[in-house]
């Protein structure tokens, strides 16, 4: 993907490419909403607004370039996130001695 | 171990991985291994769906300066900002696929790419805007609802925001028939006629018969499609059979009449060596819609060339550098 600037008089023109999160309320986080192109972050941000606000769907966006993106590889899933398996004392259900003991 | 033999144990995986998902009816998102014949396919139907989009805007552009009132005006550019939105969206879409936004737009400039048939019917008489709005999206809704679940992750979240919006479309074209079916006789005649040249067409926007639909039997295997054609087609004639009959218009279809024993409206057969023309390119308007879409590229050239200077200047200027 190139910068602002690859251009033939506008005809064929080539924009990064931006990611778009909204915050729909105070108090939630940004969901990721699309995207979009745009030569810089301002005109980023006001054609986010444009295209993914339009029936007062939040109250801040986030624009954020694609390629600034680090994923992680799909391939590599089942190692990334290794199992919860056997780790059950990871949640509050797995301590039962509790159970009958009010407020706890 | 050679490279193709890599390759080959690659793809096995992958594709086991797929199937897995697909069975499980998850989500298949852009960096997951995929088959290429549900890239291409997936690309193909996006894009076509995005072209769709931009195209649609042409027939409402026609009557946005000649709209009854100025809340009608209002009303019709909402729904092409909608629709400029909507075809912005899938693009974004088919883009995760690896396949440039330019590209598409070349294929569609080219000729290359199809779009639905149903724009290339003229809209002569403000009615029209009641008929496509009612007929044309809620024909729309009824193929893009089940979309919503389609097994392509970024797909599936487009068209969550397409459905949303799209509905505002088909309520604003009914209500735009019931004023036209309240008003004098002129204008009941002129919601009629209207109603009589876009009901086949709309019916023929779910593409043609199962029997003829080549790829319809895999998109359903890989879960992007949910339904036939033919189902969908059923859903929204037995949809549309009773909202006629509120706005008080009469659907021309001589053969239209409740089965009992299905459950269902019957409905004739339709055209389809009319629906093979139009997308071969002679319908009404084909060559006009592209030609329009190829202008209003070149001639919006300086919108682009603008923002892209603005940016620069931006980045440029002293108070940025301060700041």
């Amino acid at each position: 993907m190139t910068g602002p600037g690859a251009t033939d008089g506008g005809r064929r023109e080539t924009w990064p490419l931006w990611e778009v999160f909204v915050r729909s309320a105070r108090g939630l986080s940004h969901v990721h909403a699309g995207s979009l192109h745009a030569p810089d972050a301002q005109l980023a941000l006001h054609n986010a607004r444009d295209l993914y606000t339009r029936r007062g769907e939040g109250v801040s966006i986030w624009v954020v370039p694609s390629a600034a993106i680090a994923a992680s590889d799909p391939d590599a899933r089942g190692a990334f996130f290794e199992s919860p398996q056997g780790k059950d004392y990871r949640y509050p259900t797995a301590y039962t001695a509790s159970a009958d003991v009010p407020h706890l | 171990m050679s490279t193709a033999t890599i390759a080959r144990d690659i793809d096995a995986d992958g594709q086991a991985r797929f199937d897995e998902i697909i069975a499980a009816d998850d989500k298949i998102e852009p960096a997951d291994w995929m088959p290429d014949a549900y890239r291409r396919t997936l690309v193909r139907q996006i894009s076509q769906h995005a072209h769709s989009e931009i195209i649609g805007m042409q027939p409402e552009g026609n009557w946005i300066t000649r709209a009854p009132s100025l809340k009608r005006k209002a009303i019709l550019m909402a729904k092409v900002q909608d629709e400029a939105g909507h075809g912005l969206y899938l693009y974004s879409a088919a883009q995760t696929l690896g396949t440039a936004r330019e590209e598409m737009y070349e294929q569609l400039l080219t000729g290359k790419a199809k779009y639905s048939s149903i724009f290339n019917y003229l809209t002569p008489t403000w009615a029209d805007m009641g008929s496509i709005g009612w007929l044309v999206d809620g024909a729309a809704i009824c193929n893009q609802v089940p979309l919503c679940r389609a097994s392509y992750g970024p797909y599936a979240r487009a068209m969550i925001r397409i459905c949303k919006e799209e509905s505002f479309h088909q309520r604003q074209g009914f209500e735009v028939l019931l004023a036209l079916m309240n008003g004098t006789e002129a204008q009941r005649e002129m919601a009629q006629e209207s109603v009589d040249r876009w009901y086949a067409p709309a019916l023929m926007m779910f593409g043609p018969p199962d029997d003829a639909s080549p790829n319809s039997a895999q998109s359903m295997a890989w879960n992007i499609k949910r339904f036939s054609n033919d189902e969908l087609r059923q859903r929204f004639v037995d949809m549309i059979v009773p909202q006629a009959e509120i706005l008080g218009v009469t659907l021309p279809d001589p053969d239209l009449r409740w089965n009992d024993e299905r459950g269902h409206w019957d409905y004739g057969e339709l055209d389809w060596d009319e629906f093979r023309a139009v997308l071969a390119g002679r319908g009404q308007a084909n060559s006009i819609r592209i030609a329009k879409r190829r202008r209003a590229h070149e001639d919006g050239a300086w919108v682009r060339e603008a923002a892209r200077a603005y940016a620069a200047k931006r980045h440029s200027s002293p108070e940025e550098v301060a700041s």
